[in-house]
């Protein structure tokens, strides 16, 4: 079990958690302009890395708020927890 | 190859079994094949197989980064049956029982399939309603199916706890008998041996690091062993799959996660067939050494760890003891975990793609093992032919952009 480190409430056992996915998927701002293709990669294509993954996730249990981590998908190490609209720890799949 | 039989078996007696001749053989790879399939496990080696046996291309090498069979296919807990809801799925996944029936003579290798029938209980009233309708569907698919209520189920698994004192009590259940389990590292050495029986190669330690186009074509692979050519290539990597596809710059609708199993220590036969529940996710049967096999759920996030959490197991055994209660002081012997690529409808990806040539199988998700040779049936055929039979053709890639999901979560009893 992970052990993750809310923003909020300080470190929490995994269980107190829901997993939220990939993070920094945008939105498109004109759906009605929006290709098929177009929404289909925001719909449902995914990064999915083996390797380091910027995630979502929402303290559940705990004050019900959202985050971001970065995460290792083979080691499962966390190395960053951030929240929305916080700055990242840099890298590929981090915000820009 | 040197055909199984009772004959063989006596032949080889006589020179205590020492001089059986290997499944396989193991060749070096060679500069360029008219197909590679990529991954060795059981969709990849079925895919060859049929290649071979039904297309006539039997210049082909299954390409496996470590030991065929290694994988997910030694992984899973071999759960066979095809009550899928809806009708692509019912048909994709009954063809593949249907060749499951005849496989053993097929590839001459027993692959022990055992239709020992599977559960699939309800608990709530909508349990109920949901199963009731699922077993309807099928009927109007030719896909044998029946309604079990509670007081027949009691006399079928007499050790069912179906008392209403349960935290979530048995109120009946479907009945597949045509479905039930198979040896599955028979399933990969049988195709193995059949595969390279017809003239594929098997490449093992072999593992893929780049997909090599040119103008849009795929043209052959990089990998740990050397580069070699092909003009078409199956990828058929399970939890993999999106790494893959990264490779020729493509973006799957897929996401891995870890899934567990584990077995108990042996017991005397006492559970003759498959029971599977959704609403407490559990699921068991019993090998034939005695074993119970018992799968748990994927942990929520992504990954490709192959070991999952203790708490995913914990919630797993809970459910099981309390479908089981005589199965409360039973010791667990191993646990292990699978990379499960799952799909946002939980159906299958077994598709063309826009690199020319590229062609991927992914997707299983939790529930590949039944469709090993139907999958592989159907991939080769889009291999061959470039384009798909009419039976995955709606398991296509498109499928997610122009919204015609086939939605089988939850819907048709999907578990395992």
């Amino acid at each position: 079990m992970l052990q993750i480190d809310c923003p909020w409430c300080g470190p929490r056992d995994e269980t107190e958690f829901s997993y939220g996915g990939e993070a920094h998927i945008v939105r498109p701002s004109d759906p009605d302009a929006t290709s098929d293709e177009a929404w289909a990669d925001y719909l449902f294509m995914r990064t999915n890395p083996r390797g380091r993954h910027a995630e979502q996730w929402c303290h559940a249990h705990g004050c019900r708020r959202w985050f971001n981590v970065v995460r290792d998908t083979v080691s499962y190490r966390i190395e960053a927890v951030y929240r929305i609209g916080g700055q990242g720890p840099g890298g590929s799949h981090d915000p820009a | 190859m040197k055909k199984y039989s009772l004959f063989s078996l006596a032949r080889n007696a006589f020179s205590h079994h020492q001089n059986w001749q290997p499944a396989w053989r193991n060749p070096e790879p060679k500069p360029a094949y008219d197909v590679l399939i990529v991954g060795g496990g059981g969709h990849g080696l079925a895919t060859a197989y049929y290649l071979a046996k039904e297309h006539g291309i039997s210049n082909v090498a299954v390409l496996e980064k470590g030991w065929i069979g290694g994988g997910n296919t030694g992984r899973n807990t071999t759960i066979v049956r095809s009550n899928y809801l809806w009708d692509e799925a019912a048909q994709l996944y009954e063809k593949s029982l249907q060749l499951w029936e005849g496989l053993s003579q097929d590839i001459n290798y027993n692959v022990m399939f055992s239709q020992r029938g599977v559960f699939n209980l309800a608990h709530t009233l909508q349990d109920v309603r949901d199963v009731q309708r699922r077993v309807h569907a099928n009927l109007l698919n030719g896909v044998d199916s029946e309604w079990v209520p509670v007081d027949r189920l009691k006399q079928m698994i007499p050790i069912l706890n179906v008392s209403s004192d349960a935290r979530y009590p048995v109120l009946g259940a479907s009945l597949q008998r045509r479905g039930g389990v198979a040896r599955h590292d028979a399933v990969a050495w049988g195709f193995a041996r059949a595969a390279d029986a017809r003239g594929v190669d098997i490449i093992q330690n072999c593992e893929v690091t780049g997909i090599r186009r040119e103008g849009g074509q795929v043209v052959g692979v990089d990998t740990t062993r050397g580069a070699i050519s092909a003009r078409k290539i199956g990828v058929v990597t399970a939890g993999n799959s999106s790494v893959l596809a990264a490779m020729a710059d493509l973006r799957f609708p897929i996401d891995s996660h870890p899934l567990q199993a584990l077995v108990s220590e042996p017991l005397k036969p006492i559970l003759d067939t498959v029971v599977m529940s959704n609403a407490v996710h559990g699921y068991v049967s019993q090998s034939d050494k005695g074993e119970l096999v018992i799968g748990a759920g994927i942990d929520a996030y992504t990954g490709y760890g192959q070991r999952g959490s203790p708490h995913i197991i914990e919630g797993n055994l809970a459910a099981i003891k309390e479908l089981f209660p005589m199965f409360s002081r039973v010791r667990m012997l191993r646990q292990w975990g699978g990379i499960v690529d799952t799909c946002p409808d939980a159906c299958p990806i077994i598709s063309k793609t826009p690199v020319s040539g590229l062609y991927f199988n992914c997707g299983w998700g939790t529930g590949g093992f039944k469709a090993t040779p139907g999958s592989g049936w159907v991939f080769a055929h889009t291999i061959a032919r470039d384009q798909p039979h009419s039976l995955n053709a709606p398991f296509s890639l498109e499928r997610f952009v122009t919204g015609h999901l086939i939605d089988e979560h939850g819907a048709a009893g999907v578990a395992h």
